[in-house]
């Protein structure tokens, strides 16, 4: 496997500039002879579509949903982060880079974050024109917040629907184009293979979820912008859709998998009620702005009114323990720190899963008004969920599954290891190493799809040249034929199961065994667990229904058919990396007092799996990090 | 609790449909509306049967794509709320729940509970955009927008695409959602210079695509589970008659 990340020459603050003078471009009366297939229509897939449109290509953008604004990208609350130093706060682009680097942990790649921090800027420009009302200053201008793992406000917000805005600036973009046909839309159409002609990403296959048609695509690229796969915990904060499905296709038809196991638990979400649950509701980040993270000091006191509990009976214990950040930790500290109080058996709530968020101190200090404005939203969601009023009393929170750093391997231009087969936003595993800081997937997202891509993109189809296949071809009939055998033997099957059973299940094994914390008894316990669950499925999984008809069972069957096998390999990962880094916690790797542990010597690389075949074990290949800018350190918070 | 259920099943678009009743005990108060049909669904796949379609995908009452009539009412009983953020606690031990799909004449019924809005997404490509290129923008602070504009902007942006507003009127109608869009982008300095022709073409659209007129009764907003405000309809309307006058003296001109 070819793992060369054709990183720019040059320093690190003229990379992207040289390589964008050096690449080739498509001239524009040629654009149109070129043919792109885009999964996914969440931020980086929609902006990637609406750019390439309005360039000239001829685009052709999939997604399950019945509508592109519909993608999760929709569900973000807090914010989006950009170095544009409006605060005077001492903000700029080498410290969201610097920022980004530790905040992962140093496990990312140095010439991406670098170019994501520069790209920051013009993100925002970009929505501000398309009429994205972010917040504002009663002067007029814009407004930001602080996110954990800064010492600056750089944040900029739309309420707490930030990634809604966004997501629209980006679909009415891409509605433009789909108006004048540039970009033909297909919605509820679920990618379920990759087809490769002479190695490279020609098209796909795909399931119109309302006929059950099989129908085969063709293209001279194809972009994956299908977002995490967090739902493998079964409860995570993403919408109940979420899937790995195209990457994890596109893995098996040899496109590397890096770092499966960069997984992140996000500290603040409203902690699990019943079994019944279906998913887990995040808080946003941004309340820890104003909110103070406490349990009580004595067991004794959990099961009291949090209100009746005095000040010096409160362990403020990210406040104590990482006095320069407290409650603004990054995510996976905050979260171990949370599990650590809970196993102490400090927790409060059902089952003591649970620490308080508690906004007294704001409320008497501002009023609850100004508290109301900036987080209403939160507060009345917490309130429909829990029935309890957080101006009243604090709010409840748990860790829960969120976000992915791991996904598809990309070199610098975003291709995967397959030419042609090009990978952006949360799909990706490039920019947010080991822990991703709040408010970067957005910017992210939108840095890939309106600024990155675009340009890459051309100089591949530039080198290739213009030559779509037939979606009639053998390549193409074969990938379909095979896509409908694992629909029949899916409905075959007739046994005792649920679908739902099963996923639920895997969850538990994922969370118990390969969650906030990892061990290697538990780890390999959990890769043999998983193999047998997945026998289990394949004798007694009961799918009802057709294949010709509009079959939710079957849509959901065949995702967790993925996650069935994705679930070892992340597995695998944690298990191969032998050291703590961001939200990978070994156990056997801490320090004295708790913190993760690198191993710098001999994990300093991105660990790339090749799939080689059902019965056989992935092989693991590695892209050494090279950090010629920031040197690894031992990353501090306190 | 103990709930009896009545649930539209509809097999296709030619299908006539028909409610079905199902009986469902030991539901927690704390489950939401949707982990309700979830519970139903598991136990009729465990029976064999075909279990419930309906569209979901947040579950946090952001992404629109839920769309039940419950009792009645779009998104049920609890105001500002969606169907997915609705809570059993919100029903009676004992009570008998209808639930339907977003009835609508421009919404075709797909399957069960699933509905046809794509619609919707054309009266956006008609015009519920700012045309900028890619990288050609100024710098955000370049124009300053004065706090309560951008606020009212966000006040309309709000809106979630459901399409409850449509499902509750009496006409169909779509202004609602149309004149949300519209003002958020034609109150903001960026929206101005295509302001008219965004709004004539979006509301010819609107018609063309079969939504009925607004009089007035105003169910749209009582559904709304984003509270977004009957007075961006009245904006359109005032709106719209200039534009119209314009357009008409220039193409007499
Ligand atoms: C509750 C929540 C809050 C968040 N808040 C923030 C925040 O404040 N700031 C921040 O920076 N980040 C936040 N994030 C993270 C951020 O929202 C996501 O990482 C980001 O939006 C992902 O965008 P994306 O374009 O990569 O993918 P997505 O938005 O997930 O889009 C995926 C697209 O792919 C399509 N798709 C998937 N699989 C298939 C398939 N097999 N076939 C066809 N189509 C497919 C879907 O239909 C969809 O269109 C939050 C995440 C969650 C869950
Ligand atoms: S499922 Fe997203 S709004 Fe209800």
């Amino acid at each position: 496997m070819n793992l060369n990340a054709k990183i720019p020459e040059g320093p690190i603050e003229n990379k992207w500039e040289n390589h964008k003078f050096r690449i080739k471009l498509v001239n524009p009366s040629n654009r149109r002879k070129y043919n792109v297939i885009i999964v996914g229509s969440g931020l980086a897939g929609a902006s990637a579509a609406a750019t390439l449109g309005e360039l000239g290509y001829n685009v052709k953008c999939f997604c399950y949903q019945d509508s592109p604004r519909r993608a999760h990208s929709i569900a973000a609350q807090g914010g989006i982060n950009a170095a544009k130093n409006y605060q005077n706060d001492g903000d700029s682009v080498h410290r969201l880079f610097y920022d980004t680097i530790k905040g992962g942990d140093f496990r990312s790649r140095e010439a991406n974050v670098h170019r994501l921090a520069e790209l920051s800027v013009n993100i925002i420009d970009q929505c501000v024109a398309q009429g994205v009302p972010f917040a504002r200053e009663y002067g007029g201008l814009l407004a930001n917040r602080s996110f954990g793992g800064a010492q600056v406000s750089r944040t900029f917000y739309a309420r707490g629907q930030t990634g809604q805005q966004l997501l629209l600036g980006a679909y009415s973009a891409l509605s433009k184009q789909i108006s004048t046909g540039q970009v033909q839309m297909y919605t509820r159409h679920e990618m379920l293979d990759l087809v490769l002609v002479d190695d490279h990403a020609k098209g796909i296959i795909t399931r119109n979820l309302i006929s059950g048609e099989i129908d085969a695509w063709s293209a001279d690229a194809v972009i994956l912008a299908t977002g995490g796969y967090s739902n493998v915990f079964f409860l995570s904060t993403n919408a109940t859709g979420c899937n790995v499905t195209a990457s994890y296709r596109a893995y098996k038809k040899g496109a590397g998998f890096a770092n499966p196991c960069y997984t992140q638990i996000h500290p603040t979400c409203i902690p699990q009620s019943g079994g019944h649950q279906s998913k887990l509701t995040l808080m946003s980040e941004s309340l820890r702005n104003d909110g103070r993270v406490w349990v009580p000091l004595n067991k004794n006191d959990c099961q009291s009114d949090p209100r009746s509990i005095s000040d010096e009976n409160r362990d403020y214990y990210l406040e104590r323990k990482y006095p320069s950040f407290g409650n603004l930790a990054p995510r996976d500290i905050s979260s171990r720190s949370a599990k650590e109080v809970c196993d102490e058996g400090r927790g409060v709530g059902p089952g003591n899963r649970g620490v308080y968020l508690d906004f007294a101190d704001a409320i008497s200090r501002h009023g609850e008004n100004t508290i109301a404005e900036k987080y209403g939203n939160l507060f009345d969601m917490y309130e429909r969920i829990t029935g309890e009023n957080a101006y009243k009393r604090p709010m409840r929170i748990y860790p829960a599954p969120h976000y992915t750093m791991g996904g598809l391997w990309v070199d610098y231009n975003l291709m995967s290891t397959i030419p042609g087969c090009f990978v952006m936003g949360e799909a990706n595993f490039s920019d947010h190493g080991a822990n991703r800081l709040g408010a970067s997937a957005l910017m992210q997202g939108l840095a890939d799809g309106y600024f990155v891509l675009p340009y890459t993109l051309a100089n591949y189809l530039a080198e290739v040249g213009a030559n779509k296949p037939d979606p009639e071809g053998e390549q193409f009939k074969t990938a379909k034929k095979s896509v409908n055998d694992q629909t029949k033997k899916l409905l075959s099957i007739n046994g005792n199961r649920t679908v739902r059973s099963f996923h639920i299940e895997l969850g538990q094994i994922m969370w118990n065994k390969c969650g906030m914390a990892r061990n290697e008894k538990g780890l390999t316990e959990a890769i043999s667990q998983i193999s047998s669950l997945r026998e289990q499925f394949w004798s007694d999984v009961k799918v009802t229904g057709k294949d010709s008809d509009l079959n939710q069972e079957l849509e959901r069957a065949g995702r967790v058919v993925d996650f069935l096998e994705f679930g070892e390999l992340l597995c695998r990962d944690a298990l191969n990396r032998k050291e703590s880094c961001g939200g990978h916690f070994r156990e056997e790797y801490q320090s004295h007092e708790g913190e993760a542990e690198r191993d710098d010597e001999n994990f300093s690389h991105a660990s790339v799996w090749e799939y080689k075949g059902e019965k056989e074990t992935p092989i693991k290949h590695k892209e050494e990090l090279e950090f010629n800018v920031v040197k690894p350190s031992v990353r501090s918070y306190k | 609790m103990r709930l009896k259920l009545k649930v539209w099943r509809q097999k296709d678009q030619l299908d006539s449909g028909r409610l079905v009743d199902y009986q469902m005990d030991n539901i927690s108060e704390d489950s939401s509306f949707l982990e309700m049909l979830d519970l139903l669904n598991e136990s009729l796949v465990e029976k064999g049967d075909e279990p419930i379609a309906f569209d979901h995908d947040c579950r946090e009452g952001i992404c629109g794509m839920c769309s039940l009539t419950i009792n009645g009412i779009p998104h049920g009983p609890e105001k500002l709320t969606t169907a997915c953020q609705l809570h059993m606690r919100s029903f009676k031990n004992g009570e008998t729940i209808t639930i339907e799909p977003f009835r609508s004449k421009p919404f075709k019924i797909t399957k069960d509970l699933i509905v046809d809005r794509s619609a919707f997404d054309k009266i956006i490509e008609a015009g519920g955009f700012i045309s900028v290129r890619t990288g050609s923008a100024p710098d955000g602070n370049a124009i300053p927008i004065s706090k309560s504009d951008s606020d009212y902007a966000m006040d309309a942006a709000a809106c979630i695409g459901c399409a409850a507003c449509v499902a509750a009127c009496k006409n169909s109608s779509a202004m609602l959602f149309t004149s949300a869009k519209i003002s958020q982008l034609n109150s903001l300095p960026q929206g101005k210079p295509e302001k008219d022709r965004r709004l004539l073409s979006m509301v010819s659209e609107m018609d063309r695509s079969g939504f009925g007129n607004c009089t007035n009764y105003g169910e749209c907003h009582a559904v709304c589970p984003k509270g977004i405000s009957v007075d961006f309809i009245a904006n359109l309307n005032r709106d719209y008659a200039k534009a119209s006058v314009k357009n008409l003296l220039k193409t007499i001109g």
